[in-house]
């Protein structure tokens, strides 16, 4: 069961109060009518289906009934992050790679520090 | 191959069942194949068999990444129907009925292949006017169907409540008498078996990582063993086919989610068909071994975790007991989920890709098993031919750009 934090009722809740509504942040083309078939077929059909990374729209339906964001992992269901319609996701794949990257920078320099500090005993 | 009967049976008794062949070999792999199949599961190992068997291509891969039929193959529960409504998938499915008629046979093989019956419950009259339409659909196309009432669905299952009283009373269903269930992992080993005493290399526990192309064609597969060199390349993997088109650089239409199914303690036999139903969405049959197998809803979300959530399981026993009040004490066993990989219009993509020699067969969805056979015989002579098989051709990837869609959410209906 996964608990969701709604950002509108500001409460962590149950998963069955909510609704999955698919992949977050589709534009619908300005202009329909000035699109090619691809664009409109990608616009209608064609969605992110990433292992890892997801950023999706729900709706807290039981609740107050109104659409908000998840980033969430799609393997290990954690929910990284919810957010209101209209902001941008604080958390991506890019940037959490990046700070993987600095953790792991972090973590082989902190293990040759202690390695030097070993070598320096008697 | 050493070929499967009752003598053998009793032959090898006397040798206290010692000396039987290993069912396949587990070959390294060669530098270069004709064709490699990416995915090990039932589909993509009834395309190596058919290649094999009917193209005469014999210097094939199948590459999988854990064991074979270990993914969807294992995890489904084993319907098997063609009562499709438009006349592009129901011949798609009838024609994996009319091989699933003769597998056992043509793989010395037994899948255990029982043509139970399978019901479409319709419990609302819009349901039973749907319901009409698609078995008239059905004998249009040369494919079995009746239209049964509440009393005739009643003879069929004793055991189901079929009274008036009932939230969601049974008005009548939809009756496929050639559709049934069948033995999966037995499905997986028959064509894996078949496949390799034809000569097809089936190679376990090695991961495509990625594609390898040359002006825009495939030349192999970079794998977590180094490179295997290919000029064609069919790529069956079910819910990991969004991350593998994404790999060879283009997007496919597919959501993954995870499907999830149960099975009960065995039990006496106490149903001997198969019961689905759309509007309280669930549906079960009996397995040989006596345990109700039981499923109903893929989770609403994008998720690769090979299990389901509470909230669908709940739904799901629901609708079993609504169905069937004398179920309400049978302990459940086991649950598990698979990772489904839909299409917006409920149907599959048996296609060429924008890479050259490169092919997908993937979007088989919720329902997926009971193709097993005629996909890998269509996606075979897609292969084989370097063009879509007369079947396959409505099934391009092109169509959500082209809008000639398959609309099969109808009678796709329960995810099963």
């Amino acid at each position: 069961m996964m608990h969701i934090f709604c950002p509108y009722c500001g409460e962590l809740r149950e998963e069955e109060e909510f609704h999955a509504k698919g992949q977050a942040h589709i534009e619908r083309p300005i202009e329909p009518e000035a699109c090619s078939d691809a664009e409109w077929g990608d616009y209608l059909f064609f969605r992110n289906n990433p292992r890892g990374i997801h950023h999706e729209l729900w709706i807290h339906a039981v609740g107050c009934r109104k659409y908000f964001n998840i980033t969430r992992h799609t393997v290990t269901y954690e929910i990284l992050e919810t957010y209101r319609m209209g902001e941008q996701p604080g958390i991506t794949a890019e940037t959490l790679a990046a700070e993987q990257l600095a953790q792991s920078a972090a973590a082989s320099a902190a293990s040759s520090t202690t390695q030097q500090t070993g070598d320096a005993r008697p | 191959m050493q070929r499967y009967s009752g003598f053998g049976l009793v032959k090898h008794a006397l040798s206290h069942h010692e000396h039987w062949q290993k069912v396949w070999r587990s070959p390294e792999p060669k530098k270069e194949y004709d064709v490699i199949i990416v995915g090990g599961g039932g589909h993509g190992l009834a395309t190596a068999y058919y290649l094999a068997k009917e193209h005469g291509i014999t210097n094939i891969a199948v590459i999988e990444k854990g064991w074979l039929g270990g993914g969807n193959t294992a995890r489904n529960t084993t319907i098997v129907r063609s009562n499709y409504l438009w006349d592009e998938s129901a011949a798609l499915y009838e024609h994996s009925m009319k091989l699933w008629e003769g597998l056992s046979q043509d793989l010395n093989y037994n899948v255990m292949f029982s043509q139970r019956g399978v019901l479409n419950l319709g419990h609302t009259l819009q349901d039973m006017r749907d319901i009409q339409r698609r078995v008239n659909a059905n004998r249009l196309q040369g494919i079995d169907g009746e239209v049964l009432d509440t009393q005739q669905v009643q003879d069929l299952v004793p055991a189901m409540d079929c009274s008036a009283s009932t939230r969601y009373p049974v008005l009548g269903a939809s009756w496929q008498p050639r559709g049934g269930v069948a033995r999966h992992d037995a499905v997986a080993w028959g064509f894996a078996r078949g496949a390799d005493s034809l000569g097809v290399d089936l190679i376990q526990q090695t991961e495509v990582t990625g594609f390898r192309k040359q002006d825009g064609a495939i030349v192999g597969v970079e794998t977590s063993r180094g490179f295997i060199g290919a000029k064609r390349v069919g790529v069956v993997t079910a819910g990991n086919s969004g991350v593998m088109a994404e790999k060879a650089g283009f997007r496919l239409p597919l959501e993954s989610h995870p499907l999830q199914a149960l099975v009960s303690e065995p039990l006496k036999p106490i149903l001997d068909t198969v019961v689905m139903s759309n509007h309280v969405h669930g549906y079960v049959s009996q397995s040989d071994k006596g345990d109700l197998v039981i499923g109903a809803g893929i989770d609403g979300y994008v998720g690769y975790g090979q299990r389901g959530s509470y909230p669908t399981i709940e739904h799901t026993v629901q609708a079993i007991i609504e169905l069937f009040p004398i179920f309400s004490r049978v302990r459940m066993n086991r649950q598990w989920g698979g990772i489904v990989d839909t299409c917006p219009d409920a149907c599959p993509i048996i296609s060429k890709t924008p890479v050259k020699g490169l092919f997908f067969n993937c979007g088989w969805g919720t329902g997926g098993f009971k193709a097993t056979p005629g996909s890998g015989n269509i996606f075979a002579w897609t292969l084989a031919k370097g063009r879509a098989h007369p079947l396959a051709e409505p099934f391009a990837y092109d169509r959500f750009n082209s809008g000639k869609l398959i609309d099969e959410h109808g009678a796709a209906g329960v995810a099963h």
